[in-house]
């Protein structure tokens, strides 16, 4: 503990320093003070790294003399869980956070160490500076601290909180973290553009690749927390426009805005002032989603309770605002275009119209989800608007952002002619009428008139990304010989960034015909049933057969046994159970606490390509409690071996006393496409970030750049 | 028509569209929002026939249970006076005795009749107050 705390206090000095360093060799140019700053960094990734090691060890060794492991583990827990809940609680994630940050950091100003000589000294100073806030929450708030000691030192932990054992809430929070952490990368170095008026796409390039990885770790954490709630939560849904969700779609949104952007300054240096806007937007949306998730300002599925690191958080998140908006002010003469849109029938005004989307977006979730504050502040009275709210406006620019994901990439930057629009688009076109017309076939023309339209904008980005992989392909065949799979592989290694765009696009387009299709035409029904009744929910009738025990090593579970038939024919059986963990006091008795703590609700799931049987079941423990209020009375119960001898007689008792039970039954068509969307755009975004050998590299650098000054002699630029 | 001018038409289009629809969002949100209202102020004023979101605390030894319906109290997160609530359908994991939820219904003869499938539970566990 000694060692943990150390670590602390010397990465906040490192951090501090880091930061004063940075700018007195920005400030000074003087290369010394930039090697030394740089080396603080460096440091910092290493005590952090050997602080979450130190953290680590304690859980797993479950070491409640650290205040962290008793709260949230126990000598019962799973070693998984026990190795993972270092982040469920608020100080083990800013650990978490701290050390992915200095890891990070260290990385990008190692591999900058040679270039960049006057922004990456600034942009060290902000690394450092955004560090020392978060060492410093943890050095100087108690709750914040990963090293408090516990007073007096219990024999067992609380364990970790049920509802979040799931791998994919595991998985969660680190994939969340990396992905905000992520922005502050380019943050840092567009800051640093800013600050010396190196203004060019210098900074862009050399934090791209950062900015893709912080946006796919950042997709995965939201797909990992969809997921969780889908098979996790008894409640059925993948996505409740939810305060804590809504947090992390926000740096989503405009980051997926910034690294479309930024294409555009590469290229044609426009949208300078958007994109160092755009950046700024993104980190600060970051750092808010950080805080959101512990101010307790919002009520939120997930309370936080009111935690005293709001303020500090606050004063950091204007400082980061105010700082960022007051320095592209100051430097706007020095951000002007080096080209004006030429006609609207280019890449580049897609890229426009697909950022005003994306940002539009990002509006509409950031009023919905602060409107209680803003009522509040309007009208004194709060008030909070439901997911209806939100998909009115989310649902048609997701339409046209798919629709528009399959035009961008392959319309010409510039202009193009319209006759030349038209043959491009004419087979797309075709594919979108063709899944109006299936839709229309299966399901009724007027069911859902967005499910359809997004359907259609679907089929339309699909066929162009498959027609662009084929003529790539058959291209390359006819150029080089061999196989047409052979011409594809090569041509998706040579242009990874292009074709690992196309693949997340693809992506995108999948998982959301997935969700427009779930949302549009699921069928959910809510019944207490008796055993041997059923429950209709579409075409399928859902069974009780029989109910279930299990007691397990730290958990009691009552089930059910459901049959699902379809035209009187048996489909599948589901297994839907709720677990009770005891609680850690007698208040309840020594038998009733086994029944009465926390519930996890373990979902019956049939999944299948077409359509998910979902199941939840909330059992009815009523004719249990005669037998538990004896079972609280008996003498000599204190004894842990007759306590497990009356439980298990107790459990194993319910298959034949219980009654009845709440089912809630969902047939959910089309989920697992959600799923699977979400691996193809995490295939995409590897291929797209996965590092070009050098040769390569210079090679295709010099073929755009041929290409660059060929167009360039076609049509002379008029700016 | 020359550039500049055919530029400003088309700055001034967009900007009047992204107005509009900035209206629309601002007054749709405050249309259709629903009133989050705390047990005591509930209890103080509460119209009958309109929707409420109730925001509180279940008020220990008050959860009675009936096949799928449950009944219960909620009280102000800082403590306070009670109002009765009635709610069916299945409820969320957490929710327990002690557990701070959110509820949409409206109030019928002086009790809250929750709208099923609107209750929500806190998760009390994630960065947990030290007082629970």
């Amino acid at each position: 503990m000694i060692l943990g705390r150390a670590c602390i206090l010397a990465a906040f000095v490192l951090s501090i320093y880091a930061a004063c360093a940075g700018l007195y060799a920005a400030r000074t140019g003087r290369r010394d003070w930039a090697v030394s700053a740089r080396r603080a960094i460096y440091g910092l990734a290493a005590v952090s790294v050997a602080a979450f090691i130190t953290i680590e060890l304690a859980y797993v060794n479950s070491d409640f003399s650290y205040s962290l492991v008793a709260q949230n583990s126990s000598t019962t827990t799973p070693s998984f869980y026990k190795f993972t809940a270092v982040w469920s609680s608020q100080a083990g994630s800013l650990l978490l956070w701290v050390m992915v940050l200095a890891v990070f950091s260290a990385a990008v100003l190692y591999s900058t160490r040679r270039t960049h000589l006057q922004v990456a000294p600034y942009a060290n100073a902000v690394i450092g500076a955004v560090a020392a806030f978060f060492v410093g929450l943890m050095l100087f708030a108690p709750e914040a601290n990963p090293f408090l000691a516990s007073n007096p030192v219990p024999v067992e932990g609380n364990g970790l909180n049920p509802l979040l054992r799931h791998p994919s809430m595991m998985f969660h929070p680190p994939m969340l973290y990396s992905g905000y952490v992520g922005f502050t990368i380019p943050f840092a170095f567009a800051v640093g553009a800013l600050a010396t008026g190196r203004l060019d796409a210098g900074w862009i390039r050399s934090t791209r690749k950062f900015a893709l990885l912080a946006w796919t770790f950042l997709t995965i954490g939201i797909m990992l927390g969809a997921r969780w709630s889908y098979s996790e939560l008894g409640w059925g849904g993948y996505w409740g426009w939810d305060p804590v969700e809504n947090a992390s779609l926000l740096p989503w949104l405009v980051g997926t805005a910034f690294i479309h952007s930024i294409m555009v300054q590469e290229r044609r240096g426009m949208l300078k002032v958007w994109n160092v806007s755009l950046i700024a937007t993104a980190f600060t949306l970051s750092i808010l989603g950080t805080f959101l998730v512990r101010s307790g300002i919002l009520d939120s599925i997930h309370a936080f309770g009111e935690s005293t690191l709001g303020v500090p958080f606050l004063i950091f998140l204007c400082v980061i605002a105010l700082g960022s908006a007051a320095l592209i002010v100051s430097r706007l003469p020095d951000l002007r275009s080096s080209h004006r849109l030429d006609s609207l029938l280019s890449r580049e005004a897609m890229f426009l119209l697909n950022n005003l989307l994306l940002v539009g977006m990002a509006a509409v979730v950031f009023w919905g989800t602060f409107f209680p504050l803003i009522s509040e502040a309007v009208t004194g009275t709060k008030a909070s608007v439901g997911p209806p709210w939100f998909t009115r406006y989310m649902t048609p620019i997701a339409i046209l952002l798919v629709l528009i994901s399959g035009v961008g990439p392959v319309i010409p930057w510039r202009r193009m002619s319209r006759a030349k629009a038209a043959a491009l688009f004419a087979l797309p076109g075709m594919a979108a009428a063709a899944a109006v017309v299936a839709t229309g076939l299966l399901a009724g023309l007027l069911h859902s008139v967005w499910a359809t339209l997004m359907f259609a904008a679907a089929a339309f980005a699909l066929t162009v990304m498959l027609r662009e992989f084929f003529s790539g392909a058959r291209a390359r065949r006819s150029l080089e010989g061999g196989s047409l799979p052979a011409a594809l592989v090569r041509l998706v290694v040579r242009n990874r960034r292009r074709y690992g765009g196309y693949v997340v696009h693809a992506g995108v387009a999948v998982m959301l015909a997935g969700v427009a299709a779930s949302s549009a035409f699921n069928h959910t029904a809510e019944r207490s049933l008796k055993v041997g009744q059923s429950v209709k929910a579409g075409d399928y009738t859902f069974k009780y057969v029989r109910a279930t025990s299990d007691a397990h090593n730290e958990r009691l579970s009552f089930g059910a046994i459901v049959d699902v038939f379809r035209d009187g024919r048996r489909v599948t059986t589901v297994h839907p159970t709720r677990s009770w963990y005891p609680v850690n006091s007698d208040r309840m008795g020594s038998v009733g606490r086994f029944f009465g703590g926390e519930a996890t609700s373990e979902v019956g799931l049939d999944a299948g390509l077409t359509r998910d049987i979902w199941t939840a079941i909330q059992p009815d423990l009523r004719p249990l409690r005669p037998a538990i209020a004896a079972g609280n009375r008996l003498s000599g119960i204190e004894k842990p071996e007759i306590q497990a001898i009356v439980i298990t007689a107790i459990v194993d008792a319910y298959p034949r006393k219980a009654t009845t039970a709440t089912f809630r039954v969902i047939v959910n068509p089309m989920v697992t496409w959600i799923w699977i969307g979400g691996m193809i755009v995490l295939l995409g975004a590897i291929t797209a970030m996965w590092p070009a050998p050098d040769a390569l590299r210079s090679r295709v650098s010099a073929l755009a750049a041929a290409r660059l000054a060929g167009a360039g002699r076609r049509a002379p630029s008029e700016a | 028509m020359d550039r500049a001018k055919k530029r400003k038409i088309r700055l001034i289009t967009t900007l009047t569209i992204a107005l509009l629809l900035a209206t629309a969002l601002v007054y749709t949100s405050f249309s259709a929002s629903t009133v989050t209202r705390t047990p005591s102020q509930l209890l103080a004023n509460a119209q009958p026939g309109k929707s409420y979101e109730l925001n509180g605390r279940v008020v220990r030894g008050s959860l009675k249970e009936s096949g799928q319906s449950f009944s219960f109290r909620v009280q102000d997160r800082v403590g306070g006076k009670s109002i009765p609530v009635t709610y069916s359908g299945t409820v969320p994991d957490p929710f327990r005795e002690g557990r701070e939820v959110i509820v949409s219904g409206e109030v019928k003869n002086g009790v809250f009749v929750g709208k099923p499938g609107t209750l929500i539970t806190k998760c009390p566990s994630k960065f947990k107050n030290k007082s629970e």
